[in-house]
C-alpha cells in the first residue's frame, strides 16, 4: 500500500529526512531541535504549496487511492451500534453497497453507501464498489424501511460506477437506477447524500438523491470517468489527465454549479491523513443539518427535495 | 446476420422526408455544395441497404411502410417528427418549448460546432421534440427523442423539456407517452446532464401520484442515462422489435468481461424475455396498441368518477 502520488513526492522526502534527524539526535544526544524546526517549518510551506493547488487530475488520483476512507470506516467512526443488514430479498446480497441502522447523537438513522475494498482480495469481494441491480435495490429496501419507521437516511456515494457486465444487464441494471431516483425523489424521511470519493455516473446517482448533497473536498463527481471521456474525445485513455481537466468534475466545481450544497474541509494532503478529523467534520455536519430537515413536515420536505432537482441544468 | 447488426457501430438510418410544422418537404435543406455532392449521390438518395436482409430497398417504398423493410420486418431508425406524424392524428400536434436553447455551460471544446451540425443535419433544436396532440381523439402528453441529433444524448435542454412536458401531463391530468432514442447522458454538459435523470424521475413520480398514466416507448437504441432514468420508469414499457436496449453499451461490457457477448443480448426480444419490457409492439400496431392501452386507462377505474 504506497499511497505515494507524484506531486507528494518532495513531502514525503522532507518527512523522512526529518524523522531520520530526530531518530540521530535521539540516539546520539546531540541537540538538533533549531535545524529540525527549520526543516518543519519548510515542510509546512512544502505540503501547503502541494495540497493546495491541486488540479482536477491530482484530485482525481487522491478521491481513487485505496488508503482513502470507504463508507463502513466513516461508519464505525460516525454512527453508534451501526448494525449492517444484507440482501434485496428478491435475488442476492451485493457487498460493493452496505447498509443498515444505528444512532446518530441518539437519534435512529438508517445508513447506506457504496463500499470499496481495503486490499485487492477485499475488492474482489466488493467488486471494486461497482454495484450490480441488486445492491441498487437492497439500498431501496432499506430506504423505505426507514421510511416506514421514519428514520432519515444517510447515504455515502463512492463507486466508479454501476457495473458493467452481462449479468448486471441481464438483471436490469438499467431499470434498478431509474428506480431508485424514482423512489428517492418522494421518499418520505429526509436523506443526506456525502459523496466522499468518487461520484461515478449513474452509479453514483442511484444514492445521491437528497436533501442535502455534499462531497469531501477531494472527491469528484462526474458523468463519464476521465478516462472515458478521453477515448472518446481522443481514442486515447491515457489522455485522462487532460479530460479531467475540462469536464469540471471537483467538489469545488459542483458547488458552483449549485449541484451540491456544501464541500466539506479535508485535512492537508486527504482524508487518508487523518480519518479521524475528517469523520468529526462530517459527522457536525450531520449533526447541524439534520434537526432542521426533520422538523419539516413531510410535504414541504419532499417539495423542497422536488425544487432543489427541479433547478439542475441550464439553457438559453 | 444478427451478430453483425451488433457490431456495426452506425446503425440504419436515412434522412428524407424532413417535415416542418407538420407540413412534408420532398427533401431536408442542404448548403450550395451538399447539393451539389447529393445531386452526385442519386442513387443513394433513391436506395437504401436494409440492415436485416442485406436486400436494396427503394426509400420511397420504405417511407410507405413508416421505414420498416417490407422483406424481413427490420425497423429502421425513424426521425422524431416522422414518428409524431406516425403515431399522432393528422394535425393535432401542438409543440412544446421551441425556443428553448443549449447551451455550453463547461466551455467544452468543440460542442457548440457539434450543436450546430446537428441542427443543421436535423432541422430540429435539440435532441428531443415535446407537446401535445391526440390518439384516434385521445388526448396524450408526448416526447419524442432524436436518435440523429448527437446520438439522442441528453443534456439540460432534453430534461427540461421532458420535465415541462411531464408537469404539463399532471396540470392537464394528461397520459405521457415517451419515445425513446438516445445514447445516454451528453458528456458536453458534464454533471448536468447526469442530474437531468434524477429530474425527469422526480417528475415522473410526481406524475404517477397523481394516478397518471406513463407508457413508454423503446426505440433503437435506449442505452445509459436514458435507461437508467425515464426510459424504463413506465407504468407500461413497449418496444420496438430488435431495438438495441441497455445500460452499458455493448462494447463497453464485451471491453469490460472480454468476450463476445451471445446473439441478441440486450435486443427488444432478450428485455422481454428477462422480464423488463411489457410488449413488443410492430411499428405498423403501434399506434392502435398505444390507442387500446389509452383507451382503457381512460374509462377509470373502480372508485373514479
Amino acid at each position: 500500500m504506497n499511497s505515494s502520488l507524484n506531486f507528494e513526492k518532495p513531502v514525503i522526502e522532507l518527512e523522512s529526512k526529518i524523522g531520520d534527524l530526530e531518530n540521530f539526535a535521539s540516539v546520539s544526544g546531540v541537540n538538533l531541535e533549531n535545524e529540525i524546526n527549520i526543516l518543519r517549518k519548510k515542510l509546512d510551506n512544502i505540503k501547503n504549496d502541494a495540497y493546495s493547488n491541486l488540479t482536477p487530475w491530482q484530485r482525481v488520483k487522491i478521491a481513487r487511492l485505496q488508503e482513502r476512507p470507504t463508507s463502513l470506516e466513516y461508519i464505525e467512526k460516525i454512527i453508534y451500534g451501526f448494525i449492517e443488514f444484507h440482501g434485496d430479498r428478491l435475488y442476492a446480497d451485493d457487498h460493493a453497497i452496505v447498509g443498515g441502522i444505528g444512532t446518530l447523537k441518539g437519534t435512529p438513522v438508517t445508513v447506506i453507501g457504496h463500499q470499496k475494498g481495503k486490499n485487492t482480495n477485499d475488492n474482489i469481494k466488493r467488486n471494486f464498489g461497482m454495484p450490480h441491480p441488486e445492491g441498487y435495490r437492497k439500498a431501496l429496501r432499506l430506504m423505505k424501511q426507514a421510511e416506514k419507521f421514519k428514520r432519515p437516511v444517510i447515504m455515502f456515494v463512492d463507486t466508479p460506477g454501476a457495473y458493467c457486465g452481462l449479468e448486471a444487464e441481464e438483471r436490469g441494471q438499467g431499470e434498478a437506477i431509474a428506480l431508485n431516483l424514482f423512489e428517492m425523489s418522494r421518499l418520505k424521511t429526509p436523506i443526506i447524500v456525502i459523496v466522499i470519493g468518487e461520484g461515478g455516473s449513474g452509479g453514483a446517482l442511484a444514492l445521491g438523491i437528497g436533501d442535502r448533497v455534499c462531497m469531501l473536498e477531494n472527491s469528484i463527481y462526474s458523468v463519464i470517468s476521465p478516462e472515458g471521456l478521453s477515448s472518446i474525445l481522443w481514442k486515447d485513455a491515457s489522455l485522462a489527465e487532460e479530460a479531467a481537466g475540462i469536464m469540471r468534475l471537483t467538489a469545488q466545481d459542483l458547488f458552483e454549479f449549485n449541484v451540491i450544497d456544501k464541500v466539506i474541509k479535508e485535512p492537508l494532503g486527504g482524508a487518508h491523513k487523518d480519518v479521524d478529523s475528517t469523520s468529526s467534520k462530517i459527522k457536525q455536519y450531520l449533526i447541524k443539518e439534520l434537526p432542521g430537515l426533520m422538523d419539516l413536515d413531510i410535504d414541504t420536505l419532499i417539495q423542497n427535495r422536488y425544487e432543489k432537482l427541479r433547478g439542475m441544468g441550464t439553457w438559453g | 446476420m444478427i451478430k453483425e447488426i451488433l457490431r456495426k457501430k452506425k446503425y440504419g438510418t436515412i434522412n428524407v422526408n424532413k417535415t416542418e410544422n407538420g407540413r412534408i418537404i420532398p427533401y431536408p435543406k442542404y448548403t450550395k455544395k451538399e447539393k451539389e455532392e447529393k445531386d452526385r449521390e442519386v442513387e443513394n438518395d433513391l436506395w437504401i441497404r436494409c440492415k436485416g436482409c442485406d436486400e436494396t430497398l427503394l426509400k420511397e417504398d420504405i417511407i410507405k411502410t413508416s421505414y420498416v423493410c417490407n422483406r424481413c420486418d427490420y425497423h429502421f431508425r425513424m426521425g422524431a417528427r416522422d414518428r409524431i406524424n406516425l403515431i399522432l392524428d393528422v394535425d393535432s400536434f401542438m409543440e412544446y418549448d421551441v425556443e428553448m436553447k443549449t447551451i455550453d455551460p463547461l466551455d467544452f471544446p468543440g460542442y457548440n460546432n457539434k450543436i450546430n451540425k446537428a441542427k443543421e443535419k436535423t432541422g430540429e433544436s435539440e435532441a428531443v421534440i415535446t407537446g401535445e396532440g391526440r390518439i384516434n381523439g385521445l388526448a396524450v402528453v408526448i416526447c419524442v427523442m432524436n436518435a440523429d441529433f448527437m446520438m439522442g444524448s441528453m443534456g439540460s435542454v432534453v430534461g427540461e423539456k421532458i420535465t415541462r412536458a411531464i408537469e404539463k401531463a399532471i396540470e392537464k391530468k394528461r397520459p405521457v407517452i415517451i419515445f425513446s432514442a438516445s445514447g445516454g447522458a451528453r458528456m458536453q454538459e458534464g454533471i448536468l446532464s447526469l442530474m437531468q435523470m434524477g429530474k425527469t424521475a422526480a417528475a415522473l413520480s410526481r406524475l404517477s401520484n397523481e394516478g397518471l398514466l406513463y407508457i413508454s416507448v423503446l426505440t433503437d437504441p435506449t442505452t445509459g442515462g436514458v435507461t437508467a432514468s425515464f426510459a424504463t420508469l413506465g407504468d407500461i414499457i413497449l418496444a420496438e422489435p430488435k431495438a438495441l436496449i441497455g445500460f452499458a453499451g455493448p462494447r463497453v461490457i464485451e471491453q469490460t468481461i472480454r468476450q463476445k457477448l451471445p446473439e441478441g443480448f440486450q435486443r427488444s426480444e432478450f428485455l422481454k424475455e428477462r422480464g423488463f419490457v411489457d410488449r413488443i409492439v410492430h411499428r405498423k400496431n403501434l399506434k392502435n396498441m398505444l390507442y387500446k392501452i389509452l383507451y382503457i386507462h381512460s374509462l377509470g377505474g373502480e372508485k373514479n368518477e
